[in-house]
């Protein structure tokens, strides 16, 4: 396998950027071999599908681990914002477009109050976002009275396709995906979450204004996750104050899995795609092999674990 | 920032408490019985239509009752319970998280003299009062049955499994497994966790079909897999794949009467939280209670989907 690796880096610098997207390879591989209705047109658009959620979550929290810092609230932000959405625009009748609005917005609220708790507060970003979790899921509980709120039709197809085929959550995240990318590469706030998270008081000395550069970073994951829960909830015509329990370490897992560093400054918008992509090709395939309930767990965690240690060894390998 | 940390969290603290006992109002009249209820998650429509028939109950009999919710943690679940004990709870409803774990806390509240009824599930290796629940087996094969009916005995079926491990996904899937042997022409050709989650349901029945082009029936082991799983149908649920639903939630009574749901076992959450209340009441003047109360499994299709969706 590592030869096939090594084959696979020297074939371009996508690759070589990207350890990850080898391990991809490797498992759509082995899955074309095991079952005979993977590797289908349909089967790979229901992937991106099924990867789409994850994966805006993680471009999300991408800025915010190459900052070196950890946002656990997107999950319960997402379903925050998914419920905003279906409580304004259906037992609200405020038009829909004017409800998405809002519901971003309480996303990237959701956000700068992380932001500025970590920075103002100096709260440990895993304590600021843990509250954030608990208030946004405690809040889309008291707002949604518990109960699963129906989206607007309009909204509601939002989690269609366009014509038969192309599915708008895949758009969606491309489009996402595309941001994060030009964001990260092109902008000034993404140097600067590089610089941050390389080191943060050297970036203070350089005159970066690490405070408001922070800020911005949690306001874009709560924008981010917002859009998420928006997704989710238009695939179900329905906006669910449980939804999206725990995705907030299957977007961690995916930026990690991505080739990104917890410790900061590492990270890249088509790592973390392919990272999301990982996951869901996994649980797809897991599927259609009709593997156990009881094996799906072990196998989803040995395959994080093998993706992040290909991914160290090629990195240690090419110093 | 001259105030010390301690003293600004106590008063933080005292704040939000002052502030949360302020929304709670006029709920704090009532008789001298005071009662303790701990559920396992609010995160779940079924259980917040169990806590608002207990509450209604609660109202209805002119007693105190304090909800808490355990957040599925079985150590903050023990915790809550040991909490009531030192409250003077004349009793306590356990609705457990888990039903080996739930024991500790029944024998303390046992040592306190403090009767414990169990809802929804049962408490292993502690004895409470008495024990409400819906019968998880009865429910699984008489989706089954449903499932066999509307396929006319013949056809290949998908699974959609509830959480791994727990005891609601295990006996529904028992009791359908048991069910669907009556029908030697069916052929359960996938069964598949989907973690009684919605947005799950949808993902895994799409993987499934992708992998089974020839299902025709579905069984999924709550409401919110089935209403996951139409979603992944479209257009083909209720007409050529026939889905049977278990909990009859709000949501689930709809689809039936729809037509996407072929049918829904529908458990009785509201009922079950008044039924719990009334024996805990019961209990708590010193009564005799019976040891269980089975909490009747309806099925509802589209012939009587009415009288349930009036009912709830």
């Amino acid at each position: 396998m590592t030869t096939a690796v090594m084959r696979l880096r020297k074939s371009g610098g996508l690759l070589g950027e990207n350890g990850s997207l080898a391990g991809l390879v490797v498992l759509v591989v082995a899955l074309t071999l095991l079952s005979g209705d993977f590797l289908t047109v349909t089967n790979l658009l229901n992937v991106g599908v099924q990867a789409a959620v994850t994966a805006i979550l993680a471009f999300g929290s991408t800025y915010v681990i190459i900052t070196a810092g950890i946002d656990l609230s997107v999950g319960a932000v997402a379903a925050l914002s998914a419920v905003v959405l279906a409580w304004t625009a259906t037992s609200h009748g405020v038009p829909w477009p004017v409800a998405l609005i809002v519901a971003l917005v309480a996303g990237i609220v959701c956000g700068l109050v992380n932001g500025v708790l970590i920075t103002y507060g100096r709260l440990p970003p895993f304590i600021a976002t843990l509250a954030m979790q608990g208030v946004a899921r405690g809040l889309g509980l008291v707002i949604s009275q518990g109960s699963p709120i129906p989206l607007p039709d309009a909204v509601a197809h939002l989690g269609d396709t366009i014509g038969s085929y192309l599915p708008v959550p895949v758009i969606v995240m491309v489009a996402m995906g595309v941001i994060t990318a030009v964001v990260l590469n092109r902008t000034y706030a993404g140097r600067t979450m590089y610089a941050i998270g390389g080191n943060e008081e050297a970036a203070r000395l350089s005159g970066i204004k690490v405070t408001r550069q922070k800020i911005i970073t949690y306001a874009l994951a709560g924008g981010f996750a917002a859009v998420a829960g928006i997704v989710l909830a238009s695939r179900l015509a329905s906006a669910q104050p449980q939804a999206a329990l725990g995705y907030e370490l299957d977007a961690i897992a995916a930026v990690v899995i991505g080739g990104a560093s917890l410790s900061g400054g590492k990270g890249r918008a088509l790592g973390t795609l392919v990272g999301a992509l990982i996951l869901a090709v996994l649980r797809n395939g897991l599927n259609l092999l009709s593997v156990s309930a009881f094996w799906q767990q072990v196998v989803i965690g040995v395959v994080i674990a093998l993706a992040v240690l290909l991914d160290t060894l090629r990195r240690r390998q090419a110093n | 920032m001259r105030i010390t940390k301690p003293v600004a969290i106590a008063a933080a603290a005292a704040t939000l408490a002052l502030g949360l006992a302020a929304c709670r109002g006029g709920s704090s009249s009532g008789g001298d019985i005071k009662l303790g209820m701990s559920v396992s998650t609010l995160n779940n429509p079924y259980f917040v239509q169990f806590r608002q028939g207990a509450e209604e109950e609660a109202k209805k009999e002119g007693v105190k009752l304090t909800t808490t919710d355990a957040q599925n943690d079985a150590s903050q679940q023990t915790n809550q319970v040991q909490n009531f004990t030192g409250q003077s709870m004349k009793a306590i409803i356990l609705n457990p998280v888990d039903s080996d774990a739930a024991a500790p806390a029944v024998k303390a509240a046992d040592r306190a003299k403090i009767p414990v009824i169990a809802a929804d599930r049962g408490v292993n290796g502690a004895s409470v009062a008495q024990t409400v629940a819906s019968d998880n087996v009865a429910g699984g094969r008489l989706a089954a049955q449903q499932l066999g009916k509307a396929l006319g005995g013949k056809g290949k079926v998908g699974v959609l499994q509830g959480t791994a491990g727990t005891s609601a996904a295990r006996d529904r899937q028992q009791g359908f497994a048991e069910g669907i042997k009556a029908f030697p022409g069916i052929q359960v050709v996938a069964q598949q966790p989907a973690d009684f989650d919605r947005a799950k349901g949808l993902d895994v029945l799409t993987n499934m079909v992708q992998a089974n082009p020839g299902i025709t029936g579905v069984f999924a082991a709550n409401d919110e897999m089935a209403l996951g799983g139409i979603k992944a149908l479209g257009a083909k649920a209720g007409k050529q794949v026939k889905v049977v639903g278990f909990d009859g939630t709000p949501d689930g009574l709809k689809a039936v009467q729809m037509g996407t749901l072929s049918a829904d076992v529908a458990q009785q959450p509201k009922l079950l939280g008044q039924l719990a209340v009334q024996s805990a009441v019961k209990a708590a003047k010193g009564d005799k209670v019976p040891v269980t109360v089975a909490v009747p499994v309806k099925v509802a299709d589209k012939t009587n989907v009415a009288q349930f969706l009036n009912g709830s």
